[in-house]
Parts: structure tokens; sequence; C-alpha cells
């Protein structure tokens, strides 16, 4: 099959855009990135399609051995890849939807500088989150999850010149770091108790388990994996690294931090389902870590400004959903709303990337409003990616998210009410950006060369009046939207994964769980259609009846505070204080520089030997004579 | 009227030896504590005395003449050197006007 | 008999000796050396040196004294200045005793119980004997000491002589 044609191309495309694309032409750049993709994409299919994919075959999982990594004892470890029907999904998501978004970047990027740089980094991180994907055991999986986020703070401080872009990157690798640690602590228990870290062993060994054997160990090992998630997938507590996110450009937002890289988490734990359904309480925990993180975003989305913060919350509450269906048993749920995620949330970001382009650079949404005129392509893209958020019957979103609910209401009735309701927020501030964004007056100050304010992308330059974005821009956000609008009818995942993952049984009479999560989002849409379009003043005066509430959900919780108090802090004023004044500076230095005193003050003492002055040298000669004549005396001379 | 007791006959070697120290001895004070140039000169003088007796006086012990020899190469040795070393003290005092040991340090420092 | 003398011409060395040391005036302390230089030479002639008695009494006290007054008078030395009264001052006397202690302690360790010294003993110190034993058996030493003060007088000479301006 040779899969490591898949992630070679993308590879190939880093070296020589890295090594040569300053001095390329940017038709050449382009060519090479998108090439690779495009060429990966075909692989892919190739592969697919010869194993019988699409078409019933791919049953059990096709291993491709390369050769030996590490030798250490009894554990071996390879460097090996594997494909089955979950690695198929995420080999379609990630190098069709990168495709269309590689494209989508040429227009995207044509005037910012570091053009070639840009799409080297693109390409690498196609590379490592292709890796993450076909890697067989543990350990390839950690190397491109590292490289991912390796490319993630890569790419989020590209603008690496600005301050906030700097320090988002920062924030990500940092935060991502943590998780990290989780991760690394699993895989250390993983190779302890199996003695190895190959799917196929260690998965064989946990079905073949009785379901209670070593549930510590089991319970050990998917929290700390879920750790892991969490810091990857951006879920409570390891989410504030996304939102800052947002300092890069667009189509990093909707490639990695939207598509793909967030997900990784998602498929991570859905890989281990063995492990996690051997533990007793971890699904428990991945559940209500979902569906808290789920609520607390989406309150967060309906009060920011920002457009791209307004997608950057969607997506950790959206990130929180899949983790409910992963919590709840309903693993091809979850992998379900990966893909449709990645439809409509990729078009969401390269959406508000249109507007931005179009905009010059402005990113406020009260600086927006009544764009529908002047760029229609994207306000009917946007519009088939909001429905689909929202849950709008048969286009993707509402597929996916219903068999979450539904799984989330056969395991705790609960999960399912705080669910609906973040559906009906979601499909609230969802319409609440794309009617402040597209219906009513325009409210900005374009026609002057005015750069927007807040967290932005490079501004082109004024250009005038706002425009429609060019061809290599607008084609794939149509074909997204295509994909928006079919993707969840066409493409059935549950019934796909059946041979990985059992899918939950349908409880009799409980198509009630559809009606109601219909209801909320249609309820979403038309709260936000008043609120925004009808009665504009609406939204102010609720602010200002609940100015508590608002300031605190405006701040974001003020959990960024928070952890910069509790954690970021002590960390960095006891490193300052202990690490470096005391023992680095007073400890170290003190010892090397001591040294030097020391000479020197030897050297002070050997100095009075030679005074120049005669009479001192007359001592020590007598001195000298003295000792000579003791010494012969108490050994007994030369006799 | 009581007879003062006899005298010794004669004195031990070790005797010769020990006058032999006290005056190189001597010699070293001078040597440490004088200022003046010649005057520690001089000492370095009476220190090449005190071991002319101590080489003679070991001669005369193993009833051999080579002690005598020595010393003579000694007095032979210290002409030649108080010749010299008289010559530079006369440069030194051209050239600074004084005898004082402590100001001829110019290696000071 | 020898002892008398003996003690006689001890005491008058060490009394000169210690007269050398304490006095002020560098010429003061010249006559005490030549006072020590004689006494020596009789103690030598009680060891049985003739030779050398002669021989310190002629080139040692005759001439190189005599060079020491010279210089001395020639450069018209005045008395010593009392200097600084640094550490030396005082550490004198013990570092004497301690010197002198060590040196007799070795001493009498060496020699218990010798013999005594008689006048007439060692017959080996005519010039005949002295004279033999410096042609035969000392010749090489003897041919160099004699470069040695051609040399010594060199550099004298260049020494002391008036620069050419």
């Amino acid at each position: 099959m040779q899969l490591w044609l898949i992630p070679i191309f993308p590879l190939l495309g880093f070296v020589l855009n890295g090594l040569l694309g300053r001095r390329l032409p940017k038709s050449a750049v382009n060519a090479i990135a998108c090439g690779s993709v495009f060429l990966s994409f075909l692989w892919v299919l190739k592969v697919l399609f010869g194993a019988n994919a699409f078409s019933g075959g791919l049953e059990t999982v096709q291993v491709e051995k390369y050769f030996t990594w590490i030798q250490s004892g009894t554990l071996s470890i390879g460097v090996d890849f594997a494909v089955d029907r979950l690695t198929a999904v995420m080999l379609m998501i990630v190098t069709g939807v990168g495709l269309l978004i590689h494209i989508y970047a040429t227009g995207y990027m044509a005037q910012e500088g570091g053009y070639y740089r840009f799409f080297a980094y693109l390409n690498l991180f196609m590379f490592f989150m292709l890796i993450l994907v076909l890697g067989a055991n543990f350990l390839l999986l950690f190397v491109g999850w590292e490289g991912v986020g390796l490319c993630s703070y890569l790419l989020i401080g590209f603008y690496f010149l600005e301050k906030f872009a700097s320090d988002a990157a920062n924030k990500a690798f940092i935060v991502n770091r943590i998780g990290d640690f989780g991760f690394s602590l699993a895989v250390f228990l993983i190779a302890m108790h199996f003695g190895s870290l190959d799917f196929g062993t260690v998965f064989t060994t946990v079905n073949g388990m009785p379901v209670e054997a070593h549930a510590g160990w089991m319970t050990a090992i998917a929290l700390l994996l879920l750790v892991g998630a969490t810091g990857k997938s951006a879920q409570i507590p390891l989410y504030v690294w996304l939102p800052d996110a947002m300092a890069g450009p667009t189509p990093v937002s909707a490639l990695i931090h939207a598509a793909t890289m967030v997900t990784a988490g998602v498929y991570m734990i859905a890989r281990s389902s063995a492990i996690f359904l051997h533990s007793a309480h971890a699904l428990d925990v991945v559940a209500i870590v979902g569906i808290a993180t789920a609520f607390f975003a989406a309150t967060i989305g309906l009060t920011q400004f920002d457009i791209k913060k307004v997608y950057a919350y969607s997506t950790v509450s959206q990130l929180g959903y899949m983790f409910v269906g992963l919590g709840t048993g309903a693993f091809s749920a979850g992998i379900w709303h990966v893909m449709t995620h990645a439809f409509f949330k990729a078009l969401l970001f390269l959406g508000a990337g249109s507007v931005i382009h179009a905009l010059s650079g402005e990113q406020d949404l009260r600086k927006m409003g009544g764009l529908r005129q002047y760029t229609p392509i994207t306000m009917w893209t946007l519009l088939c990616a909001s429905l689909a958020i929202a849950g709008f019957p048969f286009l993707s979103g509402f597929y996916s998210k219903d068999a979450i609910l539904a799984a989330a209401y056969e395991h705790a009735p609960w999960m399912f009410w705080i669910g609906v309701i973040t559906a009906g927020m979601t499909a609230f501030y969802v319409f609440r950006a794309f009617f402040l964004c597209f219906f009513g007056e325009y409210r900005g100050d374009l026609g002057g060369d005015k750069h927007g304010h807040g967290h932005k992308d490079h501004g082109h330059g004024s250009h005038g009046t706002p425009h429609e974005s060019p061809p290599s821009m607008w084609i794939p956000l149509a074909i997204l939207a295509v994909l928006s609008l079919v993707g969840g009818y066409l493409f059935n995942i549950p019934k796909y994964l059946e041979p990985l993952f059992k899918a939950p049984e349908e409880a009799p009479g409980s198509e009630w769980t559809m009606y109601v999560s219909i209801a909320a989002g249609l309820t979403g849409i038309g709260l936000a259609y008043v609120f925004y379009v009808l009665s504009p003043g609406i939204p102010q005066s609720i602010a200002q009846t609940f100015a508590i509430p608002y300031r605190w959900i405006y701040n974001k919780y003020f959990v960024d505070e928070f952890y910069d108090a509790a954690v970021v802090n002590p960390i960095v004023d006891g490193s300052r204080s202990l690490m470096w004044r005391m023992i680095d500076a007073s400890g170290i230095d003190g010892i090397v520089n001591g040294i030097g005193h020391v000479a020197r003050a030897l050297g002070d003492l050997v100095r009075q030997t030679q005074s120049g002055f005669i009479r001192s040298y007359a001592a020590w000669v007598v001195m000298g004579a003295i000792l000579v004549i003791a010494a012969m005396a108490i050994t007994g001379g030369t006799r | 009227m009581p007879m003062p007791p006899p005298l010794p006959a004669s004195v031990p070697i070790s005797w010769y030896l020990m006058l032999s120290a006290i005056l190189f001895s001597l010699g070293v004070a001078g040597f440490l504590f004088r200022r003046n140039i010649i005057t520690v000169f001089m000492s370095i003088e009476l220190m090449l005395n005190a071991v002319n007796l101590s080489f003679i006086t070991f001669s005369y012990k193993l009833r051999q003449v080579d002690g005598h020899i020595f010393s003579f190469f000694v007095m032979v040795v210290a002409a030649a050197e108080a010749a010299v070393g008289l010559a530079i003290i006369l440069t030194v005092f051209k050239n600074r006007q004084t005898l004082q040991i402590d100001e001829i340090s110019s290696l000071k420092n | 008999m020898d002892a008398i003398l003996f003690m006689l011409f001890a005491a008058i060395a060490v009394v000169c000796g210690i007269n050398l040391v304490v006095q002020k005036h560098p010429i003061s302390s010249a006559l005490s050396l030549v006072g020590v230089m004689a006494a020596l030479a009789a103690l030598y002639l009680l060891l049985g040196g003739e030779f050398i008695a002669a021989a310190q009494l002629v080139v040692y006290a005759g001439a190189i004294m005599v060079l020491f007054i010279f210089v001395i008078m020639l450069l018209n030395a005045g008395t010593e200045r009392r200097g600084r009264r640094s550490w030396t001052h005082y550490a004198d006397v013990p570092i004497l005793l301690v010197f002198v202690g060590l040196i007799a302690a070795l001493i009498a360790n060496r020699m218990p119980g010798s013999e005594a010294v008689i006048f007439g003993q060692f017959t080996k110190g005519t010039a005949k004997d002295i004279g033999s034993a410096l042609f035969t058996t000392y010749l090489l030493p003897f041919e160099v000491t004699s470069v040695l003060i051609l040399i010594a007088i060199l550099g004298a000479i260049v020494l002391a002589r008036k620069e050419i301006d």
C-alpha cells in the first residue's frame, strides 16, 4: 500500500518551500504547497479504493511495518503505519479539507510577507498530522502530536513581530505541554503495563481482559490520556490557548484549530476506546468534562465581539460535544461530529477570513454590517455553515449532533438537557455573528484608510469599499458549503465505523430528543433574528440589566487572570528569585567567581615575597636555611 | 689558702664548633638587621670566617689537610667577592648617594 | 694552657663580633672585624694550621679589611640613621637565639664525648703539606681560582671606573 507516501508529499513540500521558497515566484510556491497536499489526497484515495474502503472492505486493520525504531530490552517500538476505517475517515478529512484550505490560503495570504514560510509550515503541519493519524503505536502518535503542537506554535506566531502573536504562540505551546505531560505519563504506564506500545498488541490484550481486571490501571491510563486530550483539544481546564490562537492567520485557525489538530484528542480517545471501556469511571469523566466545556464556552461565545473569537469559543464548545459523544460510549457519533465539524467550522473560519479580507482587516462585529450586498458568495456559504452548526434538519451538523444528544440522554438525562440548552446558545451566537455581519447598515469606517482595532490579521491597506474575494478563496468556500449541507446525509459514519465501535442502540420512542434539539436550534436562530435584525437595542439593554453576569461572561470568567495569578506568576517569581537569584547568580556564579577570588588571594599572598626589599629577601634566605638545618637535624642528615 | 680547682688541660673540639656557630649567627644577625650596606657586607665576611674555623676544626679532627685547603679557597673567593662587591657598592653610591639598604628598593612593587 | 688560650681568644672573637653588629659607624665595625680575624688566626694556630693562620692575617686582615676601610673612608659613610621600627627590630634576638640553639643542638647530638684539642697534635698544617696537596690533588681548583681572581679584577675595574662621556 505504500502508506508512507501519504505523509512524504507534504514533507517534501516543506523541504522545498522551506529551503528554496525565498527565491521562487509565488506561483511556484503555490504549486509546491497545494500540489503536495493534492498528491497526498490522491494517494489516500488510491490506498482506500485499493482496499475497497468505500465498498465494504477494510474491516480489519491493515498494518505496514517499516523498521524498528527502538529496541530496548523487551520493549520494541517500530515505525509502523496502520489503516482501518477510523484512519480512513481521518485521512479523508485531513487531506481533503486540508487541500481546500491550502487553496484558500493562496488567495488569502497573497499580500502577506513571509509567504513561502507560511506554506512551508502548513506543509510541515500536514506531515505531522498525517503521522499522527497513520501511526500504529502510541509513540508515533505522540510524535505527530508533538509535531502538530510545534507547527501550531510556528503558525500562531507567524506574525512574530507582534508581541501578542508571539505571546499567544507561547501560551499555546506551553499549555499544550502540560497536556503532553499527562499523555507521556500515560504512555509510560502503557509501556509498563502492557510491555508494548503497539496499538494492535495493547488493544487485543485489553479486549481479552475481563471487564473488572486491572480497573485501577486502566482508569489511571485513561485519565492521563484524557489530560493530554484536554490540552490538545482545548477542554477545561486547558482550553485557554485556543481563543488566543486566533492571533494567527485565518487559514491557520481554520485548518489547525477547527478541522484537524484540535480533533487529534478526540481521535486519540476514540482510538484508545478499548482502554476507556475497561475503566469504570474514565468515560464518565470524559463526558462531564465535555458537557461542562460545551456549556461554558458557549456562554462566553454569546458576548464576544471579535468574529474569530466567537468561532473559537464555538470550536471549544463543539469539541466538548465530541467529548460527550465519546464519554457516553457513542464513539462513532463523536467521530461523526469531527467530520461534520471539520466541514462547517472550516467554512465558518474561511468565511470569516473572507469577510476580514473584504473589510481590509476589520474583525470587530460592531464595525460590520450590511455586507450582503458586497459579498454575496461569502454570505450564502456562511449561511450554509451557520445552519449546519445550528443543527438545522438534514444538514450535516444535525445528524451528528443529534446522535450525540441521543446518546447523552441514554447515559444521563441531565447531560441531554444541558446539551440542548447549549445547542440553543450555539445557534444563537452563530446567527448573532451572521446577522451583525451581513444585515443592517454598514457600521464600519472603510472609505478612509483606517485600520481596524483589536486582534487583527495584517491589514491589506485600504481597499476602498468592501469587495468580494477572489476565486481562489470562494471556490473552497463553495465546496465546503456543499459538504456542510449534504455531508451528514451522505456519510453515515456510525454505520461505517460499526466494525470498530458498536453503535449505540436506539431506545424506542426516543425520537422526541431529535425534535427537542431541532426546536432548540430554531429558537436560537429566531432569537438572534429578533435581537439583531428586528430590534437591535435589546442586547444592549439586557447587557445593562444583567451587568454583573455580563461582565463576568464578557471577560471569559477571568479564567486567564486566575491562571496568571495562581500558576504563572508564582512560577515566574519563584523561578526569578529562587532559581535565578539564589541558585544561579549566588550559588553557581559564586562558586565560579569564588575560585577566581581564591586564586587572586593566593597570588596576593605569594606576592609578599617579591617586595623589592633587600632585607626581606635576606630574612627569607635565613628562614630557609633554618628550615633546612632543622630538617637535617631531625632526619639525621646525610650520614 | 685553698687552691683554685685545676683548669682542664684542653678544650673539646665541640667547643670550637660552638664558637663557630656563635660567630656565624652573629653574622646572620648583622646581615639581617643592619641598614648600612657596608656593614652588611662585613657581616657576610664574619660568616665566612666562622665557616673557616669550622673547616679547620674538622681538619684537625680527621687529621687531614683537606680542611685547610678548603679554608684557603674560601679566603681566595672571599677576596674576589669583596673586591667586586665593593665596586658594586661604589657604583650604587654614585647613583643613589645613599648607603641605606632600605632606600635601594627600586624593585619594590 | 690550651684551654686558657682558647678561652681568651674565643672571648675576644665573640666580643668583637658583637661589637661589629652593634656599632653604628661602619668604621668601628670594620675595626671590630679586624679584631675577630686576629683572634681567629690565633685559634687556627692552636689547631695546628700554621699556614692558614698566616694567610688569614696577611690576606684577610691585611688586604681585605684594608680594602673595606678604604671604601668606607672613600664613601664617607656616616652613622646609620635610625630607621623605621618595623617588626624586625623586636625579632632579632629571638631569631638569633633560635638559630644558635638549633646549631648547638645539632653539634651536641653529633659529637658526644669528643676528643680534646691539644696544640701540636696536628702536624700536617705546614706550608709544605698544603703546597703539596694544592699542586697535586687540588690542582684544578687552584687554577680555576686564579682565573676567578682575574675575572674579579676585571669586574672591579669595569664597575668602578668613571663613565667616559
